[in-house]
């Protein structure tokens, strides 16, 4: 549950004064997590969302047209890093503009020229969105140089996202990410939807972590009703969102074997994921969890006798932990590793950086430990969530491990806990108050802080926000490119775990 | 070396589908379908069913004065609401999946309904004749939500083990026999999607995996990205549903398509 007195909510006069409450906020250590536009009758509102230790803050403007029409504000990014493709995003949605942007080039959508935006939170709009898409921009003037592309179509089978390479040779010196081609308007899915419905589009917004979006749209909707969420459900919450990390951290192990060549390792991880798979399909019906969360609770219980389950994760989890254990001293796949990629602890803090990739560069946050919904506070964690230095592939690799090593301990303990608890009650009922109402809400995904704002008005969703870590990581990606060859892209991409439906949204 | 020994520790782990039955898909839910065996529901209760689907699946046909109800599996994206609250009407299609040569032979009526299969195999008998023993796909991801590459991905780990039946992945349109495209057609992947539909030597044969790329599923048929499926985009010769199609879906919808699923399974799949 995300208890509402966890979230502070403040509006600023202006939008002058909202940009230096931002910037104030950030320059005295809260996180940035996010940005975005509602349409509104007279004008776009924009909300900031900013991260504590235990508490989210929520800061409001009302962004009004000029004498010529248009939404101004003053840009977040020259002071805060990590606002920068989030101001990106809200002029492609929303059509503010914010001033003294570095480069406020299309994120999200090419719209075309003479239609609107798409307004989230505008019952209608008319937008129409261009099919061909210019060639990039090119920011690196030199002789020599040339961009190759990389995508939207990629050379195996992935999804769709370009990167423009525009090198002079063998070294990387910069790169453009393109994820608009599968932009397919997650904000606008989500309006008019019923709250049930909204839980359907949240598990689709970044498939592999459909769980995570799941839960933290689950968590904004209860945060605003005041449901209190069953024990049993709050357990069964956590088995699935941590047999999802499973499956995505074995994903990326998986990746990283095959950039470095080693075909059994590939193999094995790709078979472990696949075990976990089939444990969460065994137990819900989906391979991806889906449906196996909803506003209030669960669903029902597991289809699967909760001792076997235990035994079926304990045995996948021993032959992770051994094959990890070697693939851990393979020279051949550590030598890929090791220095590669590295995004240091100031870069990733000003980027403001999560999960894994936060969390190898000496960032400690993780909601499971911050701000804990759910049976997290019941169920043993250790006493702070895994941290390493060198922010390199190998440390996000290494992260990822013991987080593997985490969620076993997690998922046994709380399916030993269902075993024994009284209460049948699986969901709670939701009842939402009449007229508009707010709630923020948010999970940890294998990527990091899933983070949803969602406001309804009399129990149909009128806009949500829905901000995966894939988006907010991204944005950094380029960082880690300074110097590192050609060929260690496939290795550093899949460092990241990013889910691009996530990111294009 | 420490990785040979450690691949053949745990012995066989391949599915030995299609040759026999596998367990897993067995239990396997495909798809919602409409029970052969399902009462007549009152007028009243068709319209709640029809309301309830989250993506227009079900739908509520009138004929002659008679109504009844149809579900389409290309739209059906297994949120599972029809079968909880209308467990004697709708059932999971468990096992199989209903793989056909047109978008409208998705669609469950509870009849006994002609099979599609054999319409399927002459439609694509010019196009995969020439077939080698090997066949090379091409995927593309035309706005899909990651699930689905998560599920053509698997293909090639140990327990599905594609190359088994000569199924190869290439990065490279000019050697591709089929495309096999997910995702909801999405605005922005219209000319990529083109681009490598046209790349391809003919003949091409073009799978349609999941329901995002059959229908445009729950995230698309609407609103200004569009996405009707890869149908709007391209033309398709094979679709399969599923939210996302499983690896099984995935195997038999390809097998399908170039007529390589042993006949037993042909006879099994001949029901509603
Ligand atoms: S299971 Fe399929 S057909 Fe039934 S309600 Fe859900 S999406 Fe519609």
């Amino acid at each position: 549950m995300s208890a509402p007195q966890s979230v502070r909510t403040s509006t600023a006069t202006d939008p002058a004064a909202f940009t230096s409450q931002v910037n104030a906020l950030v320059r005295d250590g809260s996180r940035f997590a996010g940005l975005y536009g509602t349409a509104r009758r007279d004008g776009c509102e924009l909300t900031a969302l900013l991260a504590d230790t235990d508490r989210f803050t929520v800061l409001r403007t009302l962004v009004t047209p000029d004498a010529h029409g248009e939404l101004h504000f003053p840009s977040l990014t020259p002071h805060v890093l990590a606002a920068f493709w989030y101001e990106r995003a809200a002029h492609d949605l929303s059509g503010v503009v914010a001033d003294g942007h570095p480069r406020l080039d299309p994120l999200l959508v090419l719209i075309d020229g003479e239609y609107g935006r798409p307004h989230p939170g505008r019952a209608h709009s008319s937008t129409s969105v261009s099919l061909r898409t210019p060639p990039g921009p090119v920011d690196v003037h030199g002789r020599g140089m040339f961009t190759i592309p990389l995508g939207p179509v990629r050379s195996g089978v992935f999804e769709s996202v370009e990167f423009l390479i525009e090198t002079p040779g063998e070294d990387i010196p910069h790169l453009n990410i393109r994820p608009h081609y599968k932009h397919r308007g997650v904000a606008k899915r989500f309006e008019g939807r019923s709250i049930d419905d909204g839980v359907l589009i949240a598990e689709r917004v970044e498939g592999i972590a459909s769980v995570a979006h799941a839960l933290a749209y689950s968590h904004a909707v209860e945060a605003m009703s005041g449901a209190v969420v069953p024990p049993k459900a709050r357990l069964l919450r956590v088995v699935y969102a941590e047999l999802e990390r499973m499956a995505n951290h074995l994903d990326v192990a998986m990746r990283l074997a095959e950039a470095a060549g080693l075909a059994v390792a590939t193999s094995r991880f790709a078979w472990h994921k696949e075990s976990v798979m089939r444990l969460v399909s065994e137990l819900c019906g989906n391979r991806f969890g889906r449906s196996a969360v909803v506003p209030g609770g669960v669903a029902g219980m597991p289809s699967l006798d909760l001792a076997a389950a235990a035994r079926a994760l304990r045995a996948i989890h021993e032959r992770v932990r051994r094959d990890a254990a070697l693939a851990m001293k393979t020279p051949s796949f550590l030598d890929r590793l090791r220095g590669t990629g590295i995004l240091p602890h100031d870069r990733a803090a000003e980027w403001a950086s999560l999960g894994p990739v936060g969390r190898a560069s000496r960032l400690e946050d993780d909601c499971r430990w911050r701000r804990p919904t759910d049976a997290y506070a019941e169920l043993p964690l250790a006493t702070a969530p895994p941290i390493l230095d060198a922010g390199d592939v190998q440390a996000r690799m290494l992260v990822r491990w013991r987080e593997i090593d985490q969620s076993a301990v997690l998922v046994l303990a709380a399916l030993q806990r269902l075993d024994r608890e009284p209460d049948d009650s699986m969901c709670a009922t939701i009842d939402l108050p009449e007229g508009e109402a707010f709630g923020i809400g948010w999970s940890e995904a294998p990527q990091g802080e899933v983070l949803y704002a969602v406001t309804v008005q009399d129990s149909i969703i009128r806009r949500c926000f829905a901000r995966s870590a894939s988006l907010h990581n991204l944005a950094a990606f380029h960082e880690v490119f300074r110097g590192d060859v050609f060929t260690d892209f496939a290795f550093i991409e899949a460092s990241f775990g990013t889910g691009y439906a996530g990111v294009a949204m | 070396m420490a990785w040979v020994t450690r691949g053949m520790r745990d012995g066989r782990l391949t599915t030995r589908w299609p040759a026999q039955k596998d367990g897993y898909y067995d239990e396997f839910a495909t798809s919602a379908r409409l029970r052969s065996d399902a009462p007549a529901l009152a007028d009243d209760e068709k319209e709640t069913a029809a309301a309830l689907c989250p993506t227009g699946a079900i739908a509520v046909a009138s004929q002659n004065g008679e109504t009844s109800v149809t579900l389409d599996r290309g739209r059906c994206v297994l949120c599972g609401r029809c079968v909880r609250l209308f467990p004697d009407t709708f059932e999971w299609e468990t096992g199989t999946t209903r793989v056909a040569s047109e978008a409208a032979a998705l669609i469950s009526t509870g009849a006994e309904q002609a099979d599609d299969l054999k319409h399927l195999r002459e439609t694509l008998a010019g196009k995969v004749r020439n077939l080698g023993r090997s066949v090379f796909i091409r995927h593309v991801d035309a706005g899909s939500d990651g699930s689905d590459e998560w599920e053509v991905q698997a293909l090639a780990n140990p327990v599905y083990d594609v190359h088994r039946l000569g199924i190869f992945f290439t990065a490279s349109p000019r050697h591709a026999d089929i495309l096999l495209v997910t995702g909801i057609g999405a605005a922005g992947m219209t000319e990529p999607l083109r681009r490598t539909r046209e790349a391809m030597p003919e003949p091409v044969v073009v799978i349609a995996a999941g329901a995002d790329a059959v229908s445009g599923g729950l995230m698309g048929r609407s609103g200004y990205t569009g996405g009707f499926g890869a149908g709007s985009i391209i033309d398709v010769d094979v679709w399969v549903p599923g939210a996302p199609a499983s690896p099984f879906a995935l195997m038999e919808g390809i097998l399908t398509a170039i007529d390589r699923l042993p006949s037993r399974r042909r006879e099994r799949r001949g029901r509603t």
